[in-house]
């Protein structure tokens, strides 16, 4: 479906580049909900941004990405055009804010329908009541200002917006994390049913810094640090045999029900991510990780340690 | 000042409530919207819990539910339309110059967002300055870098790495323990947190959290933790109060409330809770709350319209939050 190679996206300052994606190499195969998590500032939405839209000052400065078979690293704006929407839809990270507050649901989706050569208004519109139906909107929706609704039905509305066209592949980032946990366990089970019950789309990318949530939904789970891949795998690995330090200390310091503070007190991870003007050498985790060797300052291979699970760590080594 | 601060124990209409700093008695705030043909909103609707020395409460519930709402009103920023706050049994309402400056000595708060509660044009040392020209006005420069470093020192910050920058220098994460550093200086017998940890990332929240813990620990500081994250609110808490659209649903001891919820709002929002140790079926049985209008404005209960288990009762008439059990209070028919 997607596959991504050794994709590097800086980001142009006077100060020199910021490495914020450096040789990310991964692949969303069809039917699969693919997670990626880490924290803030460690690359993921960049990531996922330069695959629908690359605007100064992000830079692409290596690597590919292949989307049924193009490299849509090389397409220019006129291309690009095509396949948004169609092929390829974000949900993009504040969507609460995404809908042009000066017109109503329908308008909205009537302008992405001319954009796309559609010439049939009528049917465009039973599509969209149909669908808002379909998460549990009335079709009043369609008449409403994006400000009439709240925030988890603004949420809903936007997901009928960009899957409208039946994208392959649909990217959700962070969607989830303006919501309380009720309207989120909405938006998952029809993250969940858009593509294993209703086929809208054909893959999903996740991504989100709540690792709860990823058990949920996600097939697979890539965790990313710093720009890099750290580890990829299988979500009950990841989750319950976790191999990279550093998806360990993301999992160790995450609250559960039924752990209190007066019992257990969780660990945060110690120091501060590092700024990616100038990156640590070699694994960019060494100055924050317990098990650093003098062989960490040399960048680690991924290697492999299970079926389709990957890490990045000279622990693993043979 | 110095009254207020000795009044250990409250004598409330004859009845001796031990260590109970802050009463929150049949609070009620309303909104009114619009100019001719306005509307109210009921904000927080006949609210009533108190809090105990050295207790860290959650408030928890979604957007609107009035959480915030309460945390403005105890801080002051807010008038409420009726009912009373007592702080050590005083009215916080009728406060007025000494009282009202030890009032703020002894409860602060700290929001969720730290880029807006700071200017962005001046150091972050110009954050305390207000502390001392306001309340501890009595401090040489010296003491005052000695408070300062100290109670970075406290929130686990190298006062080296953070004094003589501007906010947009530090990180979300270290800002937010600044602001936290600032509140604790004053070393408040009341904390209002207000999603303090929301915008932080997963890995830092624990810390700021571990902190508050802390401070309970060692100077029996009381902490009204408002969140909508229920295990951040079981990690830390004593106590949970669940709030729906303005009105208290369930509240008691976090234990009893958590592993015994009896209200279908709380049993609904602990399923929703993406816990690692549960494995959900993606089966979309939860409903989703409609467009309508005028729920703050239901007779009834107001969870009703969304109840699974509603009967004809819950529309009309609002149940009372009744003690179920020891320290556990619910306020829906069917327990009652």
């Amino acid at each position: 479906m997607l596959k991504v190679n050794n994709l590097k996206i800086y980001y142009k300052t006077p100060l020199g580049f910021v490495k914020a994606v450096d040789g990310v190499s991964f692949e969303v195969k069809k039917g699969e909900i693919f997670g990626i998590a880490g924290e803030s500032g460690c690359g993921k939405s960049t990531l996922v941004n330069s695959l629908v839209l690359r605007k100064p000052p992000m830079v692409h400065m290596g690597g590919e990405a292949i989307l049924d078979g193009k490299n849509i690293m090389t397409l220019n704006e006129k291309e690009y055009r095509k396949i948004r929407y169609t092929k390829l839809s974000i949900i993009p990270q504040y969507s609460l804010n995404a809908l042009n507050p000066t017109k109503r649901i329908k308008e909205i989706v009537r302008d992405l329908a001319k954009e796309h050569g559609y010439k049939d208004r009528e049917e465009i519109e039973n599509k969209l009541r149909e669908r808002l139906k379909m998460v549990g909107l009335s079709e009043q929706v369609a008449n409403m200002y994006p400000i009439e609704l709240s925030g988890g039905m603004k949420q809903r509305a936007v997901m009928v917006v960009s899957t409208l066209l039946d994208p392959k592949l649909l990217i959700a980032d962070e969607i989830t994390s303006a919501l309380d946990v009720t309207n989120q366990r909405i938006i998952l089970e029809l993250l969940y049913s858009f593509i294993k019950e209703e086929k809208i789309v054909d893959s999903i990318i996740f991504i989100t810094h709540d690792m709860g949530l990823l058990d949920k939904i996600a097939d697979r789970i890539m965790i990313m640090y710093a720009g890099k891949v750290v580890e990829i795998g299988p979500t009950e690995k990841i989750i319950n045999e976790p191999a990279h330090p550093y998806t360990q200390m993301l999992l160790n310091s995450l609250p559960r029900l039924g752990i209190s503070y007066r019992e257990i007190k969780l660990q945060e991870i110690p120091g501060e991510p590092p700024a990616l003007l100038k990156p640590p050498s070699g694994c960019r985790l060494h100055p924050r990780c317990p098990y650093a060797m003098q062989i960490c300052k040399e960048e680690p291979d991924m290697i492999k340690i299970g079926r389709n699970h990957f890490v990045a760590c000279h622990m693993y080594r043979g | 000042m110095g009254e207020i601060i000795s009044l250990h124990v409250t004598c409330i209409g004859g009845e001796i409530v031990k260590n109970a700093i802050l009463q929150v008695k049949n609070l009620t705030k309303v909104f009114k919207t619009g100019f001719i043909k306005g509307f109210e909103i009921r904000a927080v609707d006949n609210v009533n819990f108190t809090i105990n020395r050295g207790e860290i409460v959650s408030l928890i519930g979604e957007s609107g539910s009035g959480k915030t709402t309460i945390g403005k009103l105890i801080l002051r920023l807010l008038t409420p339309t009726s009912g009373q706050i007592l702080f050590r049994g005083q009215d916080v309402s009728k406060l007025k110059g000494v009282n009202l400056k030890a009032y703020y000595q002894n409860v602060q708060g700290v929001f969720q967002d730290p880029f807006s509660s700071v200017n962005p044009l001046y150091k972050v040392d110009h954050l305390f300055d207000i502390i001392f020209t306001n309340l501890l006005t009595d401090a040489d420069r010296e003491r005052q870098n000695t408070l300062i470093e100290g109670a970075l020192r406290s929130v686990k910050l190298n006062p080296k790495n953070v004094l003589g920058k501007y906010p947009h220098q530090l990180s979300g994460g270290q800002l937010q323990r600044v602001l936290l550093a600032r509140a604790l200086i004053l070393r408040p017998e009341l904390l209002i947190a207000d999603e303090i940890v929301s915008m932080l990332d997963a890995s830092v929240r624990i810390g700021v959290l571990n902190l508050l813990g802390e401070f309970r620990n060692k100077y029996g500081m009381s902490v009204l933790f408002i969140t909508h994250d229920l295990s951040l609110g079981y990690y830390i808490s004593d106590k949970a109060i669940i709030m729906y659209r303005g009105t208290i649903v369930e509240m008691g001891d976090i234990k009893k409330v958590f592993h015994n919820p009896l209200h279908p709002y709380t049993q609904m929002l602990l399923q929703s809770v993406p816990d690692l140790n549960v494995k959900w079926e993606l089966k979309r049985r939860i409903k989703p709350e409609k467009e309508e209008k005028g729920i703050y404005a239901i007779d009834g209960c107001r969870y009703a319209p969304r109840c699974p288990k509603k009967m004809e009762i819950c529309q009309k008439k609002r149940p009372e939050l009744l003690e179920v059990e020891k320290d556990h209070w619910v306020a829906c028919y069917i327990v009652q």
